[in-house]
């Protein structure tokens, strides 16, 4: 059954007839996801490659049924696009937007809160549950249908560990992207809540990096009981304090959030951590044997 | 985005934080007349330079008069001053803000950051002012007072209060304190901050409360409506390569080592410095060349990456999603020709189009090694690299 999307899903694509919104709903769609629609204040009436345009995500939701979205749109609206998902009671809202300020994100958590909604981002790369259907930007001709779950705060790492779980034959369950940004709407307790109710999935893949104390709270979540093995590695381990490397997450401040320390805050709870980013597959396949 | 203390502590003055009354200086000559126009007592020079640890590193110093301020300033402008967060090479100081003495009876710590793991602005308060925190935050954490701020409501007085009597506040100078912490959280929100530091918040014999030092920093992604503090933004504070970089919305940051790498996505990059020092050596540099880069983007990161003198060997690591593998050929392969590259360059790459971008590169004529995976390619170039 995988987690978040299925072969059920019906996707909006919010930003739709933007130049990313039009390529990757395009995608989406080539992928085998069913998607009803695009949101564009200002244009809605129109269609756009097909599909219908709507001013508002309430109304697209009304017509077209809609029960998750994915935001395309800049930065400056990003946060009020996913208030407004949220607001018309869309279940899943996948945001990829980049450069999203923080201080927007902060009060659009303090609405999405208030909601049913799970969001998954910001500045995130999606969701993909192969072989069924996909929410934001996962190449999908490197995933394979399977029953390893992936969840990961970067993007294009993401697909080194797909692809490699992919080309030992190990497919996956579903793949989620949590966003590389200081505020996120799902994190890994969160994640692996979804992954541990799942019958599909075998095993877990988490990928962290430094900054922040994610990768810890995921060791505690991990060590209260998961009951499947999880294969872990952590970016930056080579990376100068003090200094954001990219994502605005990843930062080590005061000596806090090493990789060092979440490694082995991780191994503590019983994840089978690798040193190399080369080494994710083998260790997944070891670990299941 | 990081400004100096002068420029934080005009931004906070603005908004009703109390702060020592004092000016910038770029010359000795500023020095000695902002003294005099301080009163002509004691007042204290302070070089302006993006890192902390000033005072141990001979970057604050007390003068008698203005004349001892304009020898001071005569010292200190010009100079490289080396504090634990600068690195062994220092900054230059390029100007000093000189400010009045002071009676100081306690100091102080607040701080306001956005906790990741609540969503929410918390404000934190000391009485260990003046040292670093992360040391008082690592040995005595009880000592750190914190009050997680609802954004719905705002910082609410009482939690205000709390932290206030908590670091053994009493009497005027409380209301004086509180007064002091709202207008703090609300410059925070105004200016799209992402941390307000004083350190240290400063009791004077009189019973006022002074910043007597401020520390901001900026939310990058929230610039575009905050054009004024763009505005404070001090090259001379940043790399040349990292300024030429973000001109082409490249993110790079410059290492120590000598495997020059280019790789998109920040996760991707990461662990692809991870794994070259797996291989024996260590990265030269951070480079994201993000995830819709064009060809003309890869040109200049090439350029950029191959300015550092330290750069003995080239590893390219793409993923490509959106960035195809064949625009990324096609940017190396120019980037290559104009430059005339003589380091040995080793590209691993997979994802969209990968079969037509390495019949590109073998088609160019050009020595590149290919490999296949990341630890191939990073045992490849650290042996390249000698």
């Amino acid at each position: 059954m995988a987690v978040l999307i299925d072969r059920d899903t019906r996707l909006l694509v919010q930003g739709l007839t933007g130049r990313e919104g039009t390529f990757h709903a395009r995608q989406a769609a080539e992928y085998g996801t069913t998607v009803v629609g695009g949101v564009t204040p200002g244009k809605g009436g129109t269609r756009h490659e097909g599909w219908p345009i709507f001013d508002t995500v309430a109304e697209a939701v009304a017509e077209t049924g809609a029960t998750a979205s994915v935001i395309f749109v800049p930065p400056a609206f990003g946060a009020d696009a996913v208030m407004e998902a949220a607001d018309a009671g869309l279940g899943v809202v996948v945001c990829i937007t980049e450069g999203i300020p923080t201080l927007d994100m902060m009060r659009a958590q303090l609405a999405l809160a208030a909601s049913a909604t799970r969001l998954i981002g910001p500045n995130c790369p999606g969701v993909i549950s192969p072989g069924k259907s996909k929410a934001g930007i996962i190449p999908g001709h490197i995933c394979r249908e399977g029953r390893v779950g992936i969840v990961s705060r970067s993007g294009t790492l993401t697909y080194e560990a797909i692809h490699q779980l992919t080309r030992l034959g190990l497919g996956q369950s579903t793949c989620i992207g949590i966003g590389g940004d200081p505020i996120i709407g799902t994190t890994f307790v969160n994640a692996l809540a979804l992954f541990a109710e799942d019958p599909e999935t075998d095993a877990v893949v988490l990928i962290g990096e430094i900054g922040g104390t994610a990768e810890e709270e995921a060791a505690c979540a991990i060590a209260d009981g998961f009951g499947k093995p999880v294969i872990g590695f952590v970016a930056g381990q080579t990376a100068p304090p003090g200094r954001r490397m990219g994502h605005a997450g990843a930062i080590i401040a005061g000596g806090k959030g090493t990789a060092a320390e979440k490694m082995t805050a991780l191994e503590g709870a019983g994840v089978h951590v690798v040193t190399s980013p080369a080494d994710i597959g083998s260790a997944v396949a070891a670990a299941l044997g | 985005m990081k400004i100096h203390e002068y420029q934080a502590k005009q931004l906070l003055a603005s908004r009703g934080v109390a702060v020592p009354r004092g000016e910038v200086a770029f010359s000795p000559e500023d020095a000695l007349d902002i003294g005099r126009r301080l009163g002509g007592g004691t007042v204290v020079v302070k070089a302006q330079i993006h890192a902390g640890g000033r005072g141990k590193g001979g970057g604050v110093k007390r003068a008698a008069d203005p004349d001892e301020a304009g020898r001071l300033a005569a010292a200190m402008i010009g100079m490289r001053l080396v504090t634990h967060q600068t690195g062994p090479e220092g900054r230059r100081v390029s100007r000093v803000l000189v400010e009045q003495g002071l009676e100081i009876e306690q100091e102080l710590y607040l701080g306001l950051v956005i906790d990741r793991a609540s969503g929410r602005p918390v404000m934190m308060a000391s009485r260990e002012g003046g040292v670093e925190i992360e040391t008082v935050a690592a040995e005595t954490p009880d000592r750190i007072l914190k009050q997680s701020v609802h954004p719905g409501v705002g910082l609410a007085a009482y939690q205000a209060r709390r932290l206030a009597f908590g670091v053994g506040l009493a009497g005027a100078t409380v209301g004086h304190a509180t007064r002091l912490m709202h207008a703090v959280y609300d410059a925070f929100l105004q200016l799209d901050a992402s941390l307000i530091e004083i350190n240290p918040l400063v009791v004077t014999r009189a019973g006022e409360v002074l910043a007597l030092d401020a520390k901001m920093t900026f939310d990058d992604n929230a610039l575009y409506r905050q054009r004024a503090i763009a505005g404070l933004r001090d090259l001379e504070e940043e790399e040349a390569l990292e300024i030429e970089a973000s001109k082409y919305a490249l993110n790079y940051i410059r290492l120590d080592g000598t495997i020059g790498c280019m790789v998109n996505g920040a996760g991707l990059a990461m662990a692809t410095m991870d794994i070259i020092k797996l291989a024996g050596s260590q990265p030269a540099n951070f480079l994201d060349v993000g995830g819709g880069a064009n060809a003309e983007q890869i040109r200049n990161a090439f350029r950029i990456l191959m300015a550092d003198t330290h750069v003995r060997a080239v590893l390219i690591n793409i993923f490509g999603g959106i960035l195809r593998c064949d625009v990324l050929a096609e940017g190396v392969i120019a980037a290559v020709k104009e430059l005339g590259v003589r380091v040995p360059i080793v590209i691993r790459m997979e994802g969209t189009n990968v079969d037509r971008g390495k019949q590109m590169l073998h088609d160019s004529g050009l020595n590149f090694t290919t490999a296949d995976g990341m630890a191939e390619a990073a045992q490849r170039v650290v042996a390249l690299a000698g």
